[in-house]
């Protein structure tokens, strides 16, 4: 009862900053506003026994990846959003698209529940177990995401670095 | 014990959300942030999968797909920075050309 209650209260944390996420024109708003699903993701990821991914969770996400779009944010001083007539379309056919899509997925979850229930802490996924996995059956994905690591930061590098024009008048003087 | 289903309908409407937000929005970063929160849903019914048929290997593909959407933000911000330094805008529907 007390993890149904726990849910419900996350949960709704979670719906309140996704739409949140959609309705603020400032875009620090819903970067801070992302912070806040991230939280009570880690929180739900918890409540299913989940230690590992919610300690990577709060540790990549809330940490490392919001802290990159918050300083891109800052660094390109992004102001409010500017309507324009596409995004009047997007919005006329985007908002009832969503609720649509979203009212047929729970229909369609909660009229066919014969999935159970998940009991809590059924299946504790501690960072041991986790790793083992990570070193035995998954060796050669985590071996190749360390190459895509690499890759991404050289090309993140190479992106963000000025033209070389730039650079040369910068030398000259 | 809570439901199975309701962790799907939560990681459906946050998915839903993010593809709402992608429609939407007109900012290229909080585009970009929309991708991260339909990520953040897929990641929560991998989880509850995980607990519910009790193979932790669903764990591990969080992981993966954390590990794929860090380096989709390194390079995607990247990008964003590149184009805010040509076109002197964050609008999408202002970057229209592919040639200045």
């Amino acid at each position: 009862m007390l993890h149904l209650v726990l849910f419900l209260i996350f949960g709704a944390i979670c719906v309140a900053g996704a739409v949140n996420l959609l309705v603020q024109r400032h875009p620090i708003n819903s970067a801070l506003s992302l912070i806040v699903v991230m939280g009570s993701l880690a929180v739900e990821y918890l409540l299913l026994g989940a230690e590992f991914v919610a300690a990577v969770q709060v540790i990549i996400y809330a940490g490392a990846i919001m802290v990159l779009f918050v300083f891109v944010i800052m660094l390109l001083n992004a102001g409010k959003e500017e309507l324009t007539s596409g995004s009047r379309i997007a919005l006329l056919l985007g908002i009832p698209g969503m609720l649509v899509s979203s009212v047929l997925v729970a229909w369609v979850l909660l009229a066919h529940s014969g999935t159970g229930a998940v009991p809590v802490g059924a299946l504790p996924g501690p960072p041991k177990i986790i790793g083992w996995l990570l070193f035995h059956d998954f060796l050669l994905p985590f071996e190749v995401t360390s190459v895509l690591i690499l890759i991404a930061i050289m090309g993140a590098v190479v992106l963000a670095s000025p033209p070389e024009s730039v650079q040369q008048s910068k030398k000259e003087g | 014990m809570v439901p199975l289903s309701y962790y799907l309908v939560l990681s459906g409407i946050l998915f839903a959300c993010g593809v709402t937000g992608f429609l939407i929005r007109r900012n290229i970063i909080t585009i970009f942030m929309s991708i991260e929160l339909m990520l953040n849903g897929v990641n929560l019914s991998f989880v509850a999968f995980a607990a519910h048929w009790h193979a932790l290997s669903g764990q591990v593909f969080v992981f993966f797909v954390m590990v794929v959407a860090a380096a989709e933000a390194a390079v995607g911000l990247a990008i964003i920075i590149a184009v805010y330094r040509t076109r002197e805008t964050l609008n999408v529907d202002r970057v229209n050309l592919l040639k200045l």
